[in-house]
């Protein structure tokens, strides 16, 4: 525990330090991401123990706030997502230390300041055991990914994504204390004794487990409550963008897992209920991907695409649990588990490979990027990496972790009773769907960046990024392919976990990543060998190098190559309308000599516009016609003061009779 | 794993070529003409092998990874797959998952390196393709759905072994069901009439072939290779549907197989010579009517 | 001393109709200087009260302030904007006056109801919410920013008996607070009238309407 607090301590120290000293970019950073990388280290330590032999640490003080106290526990499940957080945060400093060069600031240390508190308060979320120190440590990690998304805060869109993130989070931070205060109210005390079980709970375990659903789900961004997440991530910075993605909204998942620990094991139904809406879910999130034009707002749909497979392995562990199925709920909390860690990889990949496009091309828009695999080599093989892993293609550590929990759903539609069949049913079905829509979006992502030819001057212009800002991404990359070819490194990071919350040793995971641990390196060994086999044979062959062939049908213009909507306008013509919701913003050519016209589209939220802002609208439709109150005579205020004033005298009196 | 496990595999890496030769020979035979000859796949592929290769220079290591990629997909597959009665000889809880994301891992490349080239006609072809593998894929995993949940087992091999979803009567119908959907996902899946035409070359028409429209000499030869090895993949695959209620002696089971493969070859040649190509709108009906079947079986067999 | 008291008391009553009557702001504020001198000096004729220095000087101030001190600070805020009578009230002055004794009445009425204080003592209590109901009235009738100061102070009036009605003895500091803040609340209140005044040319508060959103 000392090893955490110490942690902490380096990273609150360390951004201070920046704030304070941080007076040129380099000082800044060099407190700042230096407190981060001690920190992590120092944190890292930490884990071995109740990673791999399943120890739990326990800290404990009292606190003078009321109701709260300084209750810290390391278990297991707090390991995991703190080997994410611990992985992660070094990684995206070291690129944030070259990223945030460019921008010109007066204060350079104050983002460091921010990125720092952001890691420490994640940390004390991951391993608060009161749940007033959980909602200050919740409060304060909102707080400061919110002066971080809006850092380039001259620019309108990012306001405003910074505002729509605040509310979000706010609104699900009112669930998590209504969660929390009818806990307390319920044992009696603020703190996370063990289990307190069904019975303390009184039949009020459902309510409970939704109010955290809504509550957590908020900031795991789970379908509807996920219109935030494509507004926040694009804009933050990059590497800000990657502690959000892959750390931030996975402690949403940490607090749904909690919950379920504290509230005892639950009903096969919310097994089959989680399993529902982690499809929905993966589905839209994967389908919004797919339709979006700008490559972080991709990115950020596919958060909510992922978030919704880890819903899938909860679910399926919950089941399984319910249902006495051992295997079915090591298989289900594993998988999700695998897939938090795997996530927080390849979406740091990604979002990094995003940033470094950025810096190089200028822009994020799809359809003005194209041919920066030639100029950006390192970074495109990356991103190309990241890909594939986020697709979950075999020897990629995605698909290593998306395994187990197809075994899950596949065991469930095999052995549990007609309830469970359906639950597993729907999780195999949904995984398979959401893998092919996130196929399309990662190769539409991926193609249309890096690959054919450039759409703009700014990705013409385009050259390899500093390596301060690659070699980070090489560290993602190994870890995915070390994860890939060695799942059972990964199931043996998480078997601790997932067997207390499946109550039972995760044996069939350990299983299904040892099976796995075999066979991914023979097909590397295989896909190798094909790769020296026709380097062979090509050395012996005449190689030429001419113009894009195409039947004859090449155009010589790079904008008559397929655009990022073009490429997956079929499927999306397929989109129920429900789900459509598309912006376009037209100015017509006018006149009797039209100089010219244009038109820019984007991809719209539909639960944003239509549940959303359309209630807010109504809302405030009600509240104007209230404003009638408001005219602006005193008189009739003083007389409304003593009609109120009045009233309650006469009640007084009827009641005093 | 015993070496007569590894036999069907390596019959299938020496033969693919062949099967592809004796659709193409029984479709020409179909509509009265001679047909090229059953070798011709092989004579065709040293031919290509022995070239050289002009590469665009807008292209990248992804342009001839593509190839790469998808014929080393297909031969792995081959090893997941059981035929003869035999198991497969990569066998595991969860086979059938690698078996589709590796036919995935090919078709993603592919299609990369379609785009690869900056080309509107690839990203054409690459635009159809992503169509029609994103909705034939849920397809695919209802199909082999079925196949386990039928037989109660988690491996391709368990749940495809003699008799293993015998339980006569009651099987017969989700597994026919099965069966249907898995030819129509094999046309989808290896580009044959009515969902893409392999023999064309006209805009309208063409999905996988488009693709592929820049890759010349040894890629060609590979892409076309892999491509003979996706469907000797399917066809083992759906053969072994058709057999698995089967209990016969090992040598019978080699004979029911490669007179199952021979039966397979003459259905496609059937369909593709009788039907044309379907219009480019119709496709994804296609492949939903596939879809539907497949998640029919799947009903029947949990009622 | 008790009927001293009760004339006293009486006096009020009538000082608040005579306000409500009148359409003089001159005069209003005269009344309101004389209503304060009464009120200071109805403590001192209550049964319980001691002689002692500090209740004497607290007295002292009470009426300086309240009387003397409050109508001059008005008088000097209609001399600088002109101002001399109300303009057209909501409601009439002779239905003003009617309506005040009707809420004097009431207020009896409802002073016996109240469940404190002896019945046979000094009608500190009813005279109180007479007070009170006769400033809300003044204030909210009135058009003149001058006559919602003095409403205000009318109804401070007010709440001061009944405090003395429900035997409140507040410790000096308290009441020299309270005191204080009354006088800057007429001081703010004068130049919030000094404002409206400029801006609009008239003290006529329902001219207040037009800054509304």
């Amino acid at each position: 525990m000392i090893l955490l607090a110490s942690a902490v301590a380096a990273l609150v120290l360390g951004g201070l330090g920046a704030a304070v000293f941080g007076r040129t970019q380099r000082q800044a950073a060099a407190w700042g991401a230096g407190a981060a990388v001690l920190g992590s280290l120092l944190g890292l330590l930490a884990l071995p123990g109740p990673l791999l032999r399943a120890t739990t640490l326990t800290h404990a003080s009292p606190w003078s706030v009321p109701f709260g106290s300084i209750l810290l526990v390391l278990d297991p499940l707090s390991a995991v997502f703190l080997l994410a957080t611990f992985v992660l945060a070094p990684v995206a400093a070291w690129y944030g230390a070259s990223y945030l060069r460019t921008y010109e600031r007066r204060r350079p240390g104050l983002p460091w300041l921010f990125y720092d508190l952001l890691i420490a308060s994640i940390v004390v979320v991951l391993v608060a055991r009161n749940g007033v120190l959980f909602l200050v440590a919740w409060e304060a990690m909102t707080l400061a990914s919110f002066f971080l998304v809006t850092f380039e805060d001259e620019r309108a869109e990012v306001r405003r994504a910074g505002w729509t993130y605040l509310v979000a989070a706010h609104l699900g931070t009112a669930f998590l204390m209504l969660f929390f205060a009818w806990l307390a109210a319920l044992t009696g005390s603020f703190d996370f004794a063990a289990a307190p079980g069904a019975a303390a709970l009184a039949g009020s375990q459902g309510w409970l487990f939704a109010l955290a659903l809504v509550g957590f789900g908020t900031k795991a961004g789970l379908v509807p409550l996920h219109v935030w997440l494509p507004e926040a991530h694009p804009a933050a910075p990059s590497h800000v963008s990657v502690v959000m993605s892959g750390v931030m909204i996975a402690t949403g998942v940490y607090g749904i897992l909690r919950a379920i620990l504290l509230l005892g094991p639950l009903p096969g139904a919310w097994g089959l209920a989680l399993i529902v809406i982690g499809a929905v879910t993966g589905i839209v999130g994967a389908l919004y991907a797919l339709a979006q034009g700008d490559l972080k707002r991709l990115l950020a749909y596919s958060s909510v695409e992922n978030m919704g497979i880890v819903l899938l392995g909860i679910g399926a562990g919950v089941l399984g649990a319910a249902h006495g199925s051992a295997a079915i709920a090591a298989l289900g909390f594993g998988a999700a588990l695998l897939h938090v860690l795997n996530h927080a990889l390849f979406k740091g990949l990604l979002f990094l490979g995003a940033g470094s496009v950025r810096h190089a091309a200028g822009t994020l828009a799809l359809d003005r990027l194209g041919g920066l695999a030639h100029r950006m080599p390192g970074t495109a093989a990356m991103f190309l990496l990241g890909s594939a892993a986020i697709i979950a293609l075999p020897p990629l550590n995605g698909f290593a972790g998306e395994f187990p929990a197809y075994l899950a759903g596949l065991r469930a539609a095999a052995e549990l009773p007609p309830g469970g069949r359906w639950g597993g049913l729907l999780l195999v079905v949904a995984l398979a769907t959401t893998g092919g829509l996130a196929i399309v979006a990662f190769v539409k992502a991926a193609g249309m960046a890096f690959l054919g030819r450039p759409r703009s001057d700014g990705a013409r212009a385009a050259r390899e990024v500093e390596p301060g800002l690659v070699r980070p991404l090489y560290v993602l990359a190994a870890g995915c392919v070390l994860l890939g070819l060695a799942p059972w490194l990964g199931a043996w990071a998480v078997s601790a976990a997932a067997a207390s919350l499946a109550g039972q040793p995760a044996t069939p995971l350990l299983d299904a990543a040892r099976t796995l641990g075999v066979v991914a390196p023979v097909l590397v060994a295989v896909i190798v060998a094909g790769v020296l086999a026709r380097a062979w044979l090509m050395r012996r062959r005449r190689q030429a190098v001419a113009d894009t062939w195409a039947c004859g049908y090449d155009a010589p213009l790079p904008r008559a190559q397929y655009t990022a909507s073009s490429l997956v306008a079929p499927l999306t013509a397929l989109v129920p309308a429900a789900l459509r919701a598309g912006v376009q913003h037209v100015r017509a050519p006018a006149g009797y000599f039209p100089a010219g016209g244009r038109v820019r589209a984007e991809a719209g939220d539909a639960f944003e516009q239509r549940v959303y802002r359309a209630s807010f609208l109504r809302l405030r439709q009600a509240a104007e016609r209230l404003r009638l109150v408001q005219h602006g005579r005193v008189q009739w205020y003083l007389l409304y003061i003593f009609a109120a004033l009045l009233v309650l005298l006469l009640v007084e009196f009827g009641r005093a009779r | 794993m015993n070496a007569a496990t590894l036999l069907p595999p390596l019959l299938g890496l020496a033969a693919a070529p062949l099967f592809s030769g004796l659709i193409a020979k029984l479709k020409a035979r179909a509509v009265g003409r001679q047909g090229p000859p059953l070798l011709q796949g092989y004579r065709d592929l040293a031919r290509l092998l022995r070239k050289g290769a002009v590469y665009s220079r807008d292209t990248t290591w992804v342009f001839r990874a593509g190839p790469l990629l998808s014929a080393v997909a297909g031969a792995f597959a081959l090893f997941l797959i059981p035929a003869a009665g035999l198991t497969a000889p990569v066998a595991f809880a969860g086979d059938f998952l690698l078996l589709a994301y590796l036919l995935a891992l090919g078709r993603v490349f592919t299609v990369l390196a379609a785009l690869d080239t900056g080309s509107s006609f690839e990203g054409m072809g690459a635009s159809r393709e992503l169509l029609v593998s994103t909705l034939a894929e849920p397809a695919l995993f209802l199909v082999l759905l079925v196949l386990v949940t039928q037989a109660g087992e988690l491996s391709l091999s368990a749940a495809l072994a003699p008799g293993a979803g015998a339980h006569a009567l009651d099987a017969a119908a989700p597994l026919a069901l099965a069966a249907a959907a898995l030819v129509l996902l094999l046309l989808a899946e290896n580009a044959r009439v009515p969902v893409d035409d392999p023999t064309t070359h006209l805009e309208l028409t063409m999905i996988h072939e488009v693709m592929v429209l820049d890759h010349g000499g040894p890629d060609l030869a590979l892409i076309e290779y892999g491509g003979a090895l996706k469907l000797w993949a399917f066809a083992a695959l759906l053969v072994g549907v058709a057999l698995s209620p089967a209990e016969w002696h090992p040598a019978v089971e080699a004979g029911a197989f490669l007179a199952g493969m021979a039966a397979v070859a003459a259905l496609v040649a059937l369909i593709e010579s009788s039907m044309a190509r379907l219009r480019l709108t119709r496709v994804p009906q296609f492949v939903v009517v596939a879809s539907v079947l497949a998640g029919f079986s799947l009903l029947l067999s949990f009622v | 001393m008790g009927a001293l008291l009760e004339i006293v008391l009486a006096g009020v009553v009538l000082v608040n109709l005579a306000m409500l009557g009148t359409n003089r702001l001159k005069s209003c504020i005269r009344f309101v200087g004389v209503q304060g001198v009464l009120i200071g000096l109805a403590p001192a004729l209550a049964p319980g009260w001691s002689y002692g220095p500090r209740p004497v000087a607290m007295l002292a101030i009470a009426i300086l302030i309240k009387g003397f001190l409050m109508p001059w600070l008005l008088l000097r805020a209609i001399r600088e904007a002109h101002v001399r009578r109300e303009i057209e009230p909501f409601l009439g002055y002779t239905a003003s006056v009617l309506l005040g004794a009707v809420l004097s009445a009431a207020a009896f009425g409802f002073a016996a109801r109240l469940p404190v204080a002896a019945p046979a003592g000094p009608p500190f209590l009813p005279v109180g919410v007479a007070t009170l109901l006769s400033g809300t009235l003044l204030m909210v009738a009135r058009k003149k920013a001058v006559t919602q100061v003095i409403g205000y102070l009318v109804m401070e009036n007010g709440i001061f008996l009944f405090g003395q009605g429900l035997g409140a003895e507040l410790p000096a500091p308290v009441e020299i607070g309270i005191l204080l803040d009354l006088l800057v609340a007429v001081f703010v209140m004068g130049i919030a009238m000094f404002h409206i005044n400029r801006e609009f040319d008239s003290m006529g508060v329902h001219q207040l309407t037009e800054l509304r959103d």
